[in-house]
């Protein structure tokens, strides 16, 4: 049974945690949750992300949500902003795609080109 | 929408929008099978003027394009499933969007990921604002407060720290599926 005193201890280990972490290594997802995003399958892909992350418990990485960009045809889209690089935006994202995602271009610095709106255009 | 969560979760986007500090979601299931779904929000509100046209797929606060489906198509599926559909609204007061649903209906959307979407909403709005749930069914009830989550965690440790998103997750399922599991479609 989950109770609140749970979080009284996760609390304590957070707090140190959050106060090591530095903004300039931060790595961040954005994903499209807008109507057009929801109904193409976005939940699915955001909670892949919050999953997979914590696996791999990579502290530095945030993930957070932006509205409808446009091109809803794309969707579920997300973009992914490492410190110092162009930010890369995947189209036509589902939850099997995510564990790559994360470990090739979160955790190794390399896009996943086949899953990138630039492989859709060429 | 492929299910009734999935319009929870973009419906909520509005009241979040609206600069809400608490939603609160009620869903209930009565013995003849008639669903409610309630998003009552804190926020703004809409004007009269707003309210009457904000069914219309033609209407939208956002400025980029000249539509929003949201509304419209939470209506359609409603009143598809032999249900009704009810907006109201107060400027500087709130919102509160109210559908009902027969779940004999062929045509009523299965209700779906209900824990994933309220998990979704506080992992995406990590520090504000505060959810309230309350669900009922046949089966008995359940009820989640962020508030209580936050008032043991500290309000300034937010929702998507891993350690925390987990706790969330599983206190969720705990709270959710005695009730919602199996329950429908």
């Amino acid at each position: 049974m989950k109770s609140l005193a749970d979080l009284e201890a996760i609390r304590a280990r957070t707090l140190e945690n959050i106060n090591m972490r530095k903004d300039e290594d931060a790595c961040r997802v954005v994903i499209g949750m807008a109507t057009c995003g929801i109904a193409a399958g976005a939940r699915p892909v955001m909670l892949a992300f919050m999953d997979e992350i914590a696996k791999r418990n990579l502290k530095h990485v945030t993930v957070s949500q932006t509205g409808c960009i446009g091109m809803c045809r794309y969707e579920p889209m997300l973009d992914v902003i490492l410190p110092g690089q162009e930010k890369v935006t995947y189209i036509h994202v589902k939850p099997e795609m995510v564990p790559r995602i994360v470990s090739e271009h979160i955790v190794n610095g390399h896009p996943v080109v086949e899953y990138t709106i630039g492989a859709a255009n060429d | 929408m492929r299910d009734l969560s999935l319009h929870l979760l973009d419906l909520a986007q509005n009241s979040i929008t609206a600069g809400a500090a608490l939603v609160t979601i009620r869903i209930s299931l009565d013995d003849s099978g008639m669903l409610t779904m309630e998003l009552i929000d804190d926020g703004k509100g809409m004007s009269p003027e707003l309210l009457e046209r904000v069914t219309s797929p033609f209407a939208t606060t956002r400025t980029t394009r000249k539509v929003g489906l949201g509304i419209p198509m939470m209506k359609e599926n409603a009143e598809k499933a032999g249900g009704t559909f009810l907006l109201e609204s107060e400027e500087g007061k709130g919102t509160r969007l109210k559908a009902t649903m027969d779940t004999r209906n062929i045509d009523c959307l299965p209700l779906g990921d209900l824990g994933g979407t309220l998990l979704s909403l506080m992992l995406t709005n990590p520090l504000s604002p505060d959810f309230l749930f309350e669900g009922k069914t046949p089966k008995g009830e359940c009820s989640f407060d962020t508030r209580e989550v936050r008032a043991a965690l500290g309000s300034e440790i937010p929702f998507n720290e891993p350690s925390v998103a987990a706790w969330l997750k599983e206190a969720l399922e705990e709270e959710m599926n005695p009730i919602f599991g199996g329950v429908m479609l």
